[in-house]
């Protein structure tokens, strides 16, 4: 397993890219403006990317290279691009609405973090990996998830809540390329499963715009109730 | 034989697919997916029969041919096939014609991916089949176009996908747990996990069995996760409320149970099957609140749908033979009986031009054979007898008499009643409160392909109800033993 064997300077090198990440999570949940989401999406799947990159090189797993121009390429450029193009089309371009002030939601997600690295301490320590890059790999991947869960619910803007649907899947991915760089098939097609449930997405929210022209904030979306 | 059974199976709705969208014909779509569906179910009928007890694994592993998975499989091919004769009268009087093709294509392909999902051996390649069924059904939830339609399709995705994002993460967790044991790179298939389980890390384990189990309950739509499943089933076209229902929920439902198994095989004691019966205890205690006040016909019929897969989930949760065997007979006595209430709750609502039950009223007077058909589908779900779910729901209330799990038994059977009455009385208002005036309803009657799945329906419920087969008893059995080694 690739956490065990690692110097410090190599495991520095995961850390910084994880935390990287991390803090690129936080400014999604931070902003408002639908296209700093995309950009901090960009720059957060380039830094997946890297980390597939190096756990393949320190790990000797040539795969994760392919793996890693794939997340670059599809997570980084396309599913920015289809993004970027949809907000294009839309009439907002940012979130209105707030049901949570930004400053407020840092806070619960830095809550997150705190129980996030709780639970994983646990989880490490009873597999003896205490002091590893296991238990940073674990942080990151639940405290993504959740603060992902978090844009979920407080996001008005449908562009927003795709976003955080992808921030969910990015934090498995992040921790899977750390815990586990050799399961097989699975990320591959996890990448590609992303690009098509963010095409059925578009999908929806395109007929949706045809069916009222104007709004696409989801809280337009309450007439299904009880 | 299997293997050719099982490559028969798929292999027709995937050619439906192709022939609906290469020839873009409305007859002719649905001509390829009614053979289709026919074509199905023939080969899904022989396959329980010809698997012996012994799991059977196909291309490298990665599918499995076991006797629950051809049981899933049966009980979809079952839906599949009645949804298809009825989609043929149905679809008809949408307005439709010029997307029709693309409406079979869907169906089929949803019916494809439902399918396939059961038999496959690979938990992460699981996840991703049962991430496409989402995908495409989503479609169909939003075929109609009505704004309404729209809101329930981005509801579905959005929750679906963000709920079975945890299972991917149990998944994740379970093969790290795995690679201290078996090396970095294995493959990870469910017998595989389950007879390494013993020796893996018993709370990471657990970890990864609650986050696949509220990952998969989204999916399965075990409250408090069902918040999609009333919507995409109320705002689906009417078949394809009946396949999501009948067809689509057990295909996820097999995933938790045998993740369940993993974790009984662990020996994790009592704690995974309980979970599984918290959240069953919970979905029938959100179901019978919400059909007793509930307003729109199909709504009902899918908070129905949250009760039965609440009583699954109980009996599942309970285990042994007789928990196995009661939750597995109940998949397919659900599976028909549900196909037949969303039939009748779509043609009424074709027939009155609204979902709303205050609206429709003298459904005996105007209907007599349909209406009759449809009153005894709503006495058989709500579990009276003689119909297939009361032998069903009192074996799952018998495996649950055991001290750890009495309190959940007594709730249910409270449950059970309250539903009873909240559901029928629905039904006492459209039947037997004064039609008023009126003479007709304001639509036209539904035809031929509408009524005959109903019957085709009813009448196995009934059957399954008055005479239980003895070999039916051994298969559910047989798939106890195999898929929960660690029960008596």
């Amino acid at each position: 397993m690739l956490p065990r064997h690692l110097d410090p300077l190599d495991s520095s090198l995961f850390s910084l890219l994880a935390i990287a990440s991390l803090l690129l999570t936080f400014v999604m949940l931070g902003s408002r403006w639908l296209n700093q989401y995309l950009y901090a999406f960009a720059a957060e799947s380039w830094a997946i990317a890297g980390v597939s990159a190096a756990a393949g090189y320190f790990g000797h797993y040539p795969e994760l290279y392919v793996i890693a121009a794939l997340t670059a390429a599809f997570r980084g450029l396309v599913l920015p691009w289809l993004l970027w193009r949809a907000i294009g089309r839309l009439p907002v371009d940012r979130e209105i609405h707030d049901i949570l002030q930004p400053a407020s939601a840092l806070v619960i997600g830095a809550f997150f973090v705190m129980f996030a690295l709780a639970v994983s301490y646990r989880i490490a320590g009873a597999l003896h990996l205490g002091a590893t890059i296991a238990t940073l790999a674990l942080t990151v991947m639940l405290a993504t998830m959740l603060i992902g869960f978090l844009m979920l619910a407080v996001r008005r803007e449908a562009v927003g809540q795709v976003v955080g649907l992808l921030v969910l899947e990015n934090g498995i991915f992040l921790g899977s390329q750390m815990l586990v760089p050799g399961m097989p098939l699975l990320i591959e097609l996890v990448v590609l499963f992303d690009l098509l449930v963010l095409i059925a997405c578009f999908g929806v929210l395109i007929a949706y715009l045809h069916a009222h022209a104007g709004s696409t904030s989801a809280r337009e979306l309450r007439r299904l109730v009880g | 034989m299997p293997a050719g059974l099982l490559l028969a199976l798929t292999i027709a709705p995937l050619a439906a697919v192709i022939l609906c969208l290469g020839l873009r014909r409305p007859r002719f779509s649905e001509a390829a997916n009614l053979i289709a569906a026919v074509m199905s179910f023939a080969s899904a009928l022989p396959l329980p029969f010809v698997i012996d007890g012994r799991a059977e694994l196909l291309w490298g592993g990665y599918v499995i041919i076991d006797r629950a998975a051809a049981w899933v499989a049966l009980c979809g091919a079952i839906v599949y096939l009645l949804a298809s004769i009825y989609a043929v009268g149905y679809m008809r009087l949408l307005d439709a014609e010029d997307h029709l093709h693309r409406f079979y294509a869907l169906f089929a392909g949803f019916a494809f991916t439902i399918l396939v999902a059961p038999f496959m051996n690979n938990m992460a390649i699981y996840w991703i089949a049962i991430e496409l069924t989402t995908l495409v059904s989503t479609f169909l939830v939003a075929f109609e176009r009505a704004a309404e339609s729209i809101e329930a399709a981005w509801k579905y995705i959005i929750v679906v996908s963000a709920g079975i994002s945890l299972a991917l993460l149990g998944t994740v967790l379970l093969y790290w747990n795995g690679s201290s044991l078996l090396g970095p790179s294995y493959a990870m298939t469910w017998g595989i996990m389950t007879a390494a389980a013993p020796r893996l890390n018993a709370p990471l384990l657990m970890m990864s069995f609650l986050l696949a189990l509220i990952g998969y309950g989204a999916k399965v739509g075990l409250a408090p996760m069902h918040t999609w499943l009333p919507d995409a089933h109320s705002e689906g076209p009417a078949p394809v409320s009946a396949m999501l229902s009948g067809a689509l929920l057990n295909t996820a439902m097999i995933g938790i149970v045998r993740f369940l198994g993993i974790a009984r095989a662990a020996g994790l004691g009592i704690p995974p099957g309980l979970a599984l019966v918290a959240f069953g205890a919970v979905s029938l205690l959100t179901a019978s609140l919400f059909i007793v006040r509930q307003r729109g016909i199909k709504r009902l019929m899918a908070y129905s749908s949250v009760e039965h897969m609440g009583v699954m989930a109980l009996g599942f949760g309970f285990g042994g033979p007789l928990g196995f065997a009661g939750a597995l007979y109940h998949m397919l006595n659900h599976s028909l009986n549900k196909s037949l209430m969303f039939f009748g709750a779509g043609n009424m609502m074709r027939a009155y031009g609204t979902k709303d039950i205050e609206a429709i009223v003298g459904v005996g007077r105007f209907f007599p054979v349909q209406g009759m058909l449809w009153l005894a589908g709503a006495v058989a779900i709500t579990g009276a007898p003689p119909f297939g779910l009361f032998l069903s729901e009192f074996t799952i209330m018998r495996a649950g008499l055991q001290p750890a799990f009495t309190w959940a038994v007594y709730l249910m059977a409270v449950l059970l009643i309250v539903i009873f009455i909240g559901f029928l009385n629905h039904f006492r208002h459209m039947f037997y409160a004064p039609a008023g005036n009126r003479n007709s309803p304001p639509g036209g009657g539904v035809g031929t392909w509408c009524a005959v799945p109903m019957w085709l329906a009813l009448v196995p419920i009934l059957v399954l109800g008055i005479w239980w087969p003895g070999g039916i008893w051994d298969y559910l059995t047989s798939i106890a033993a195999s898929l929960s080694p660690g029960m008596p």
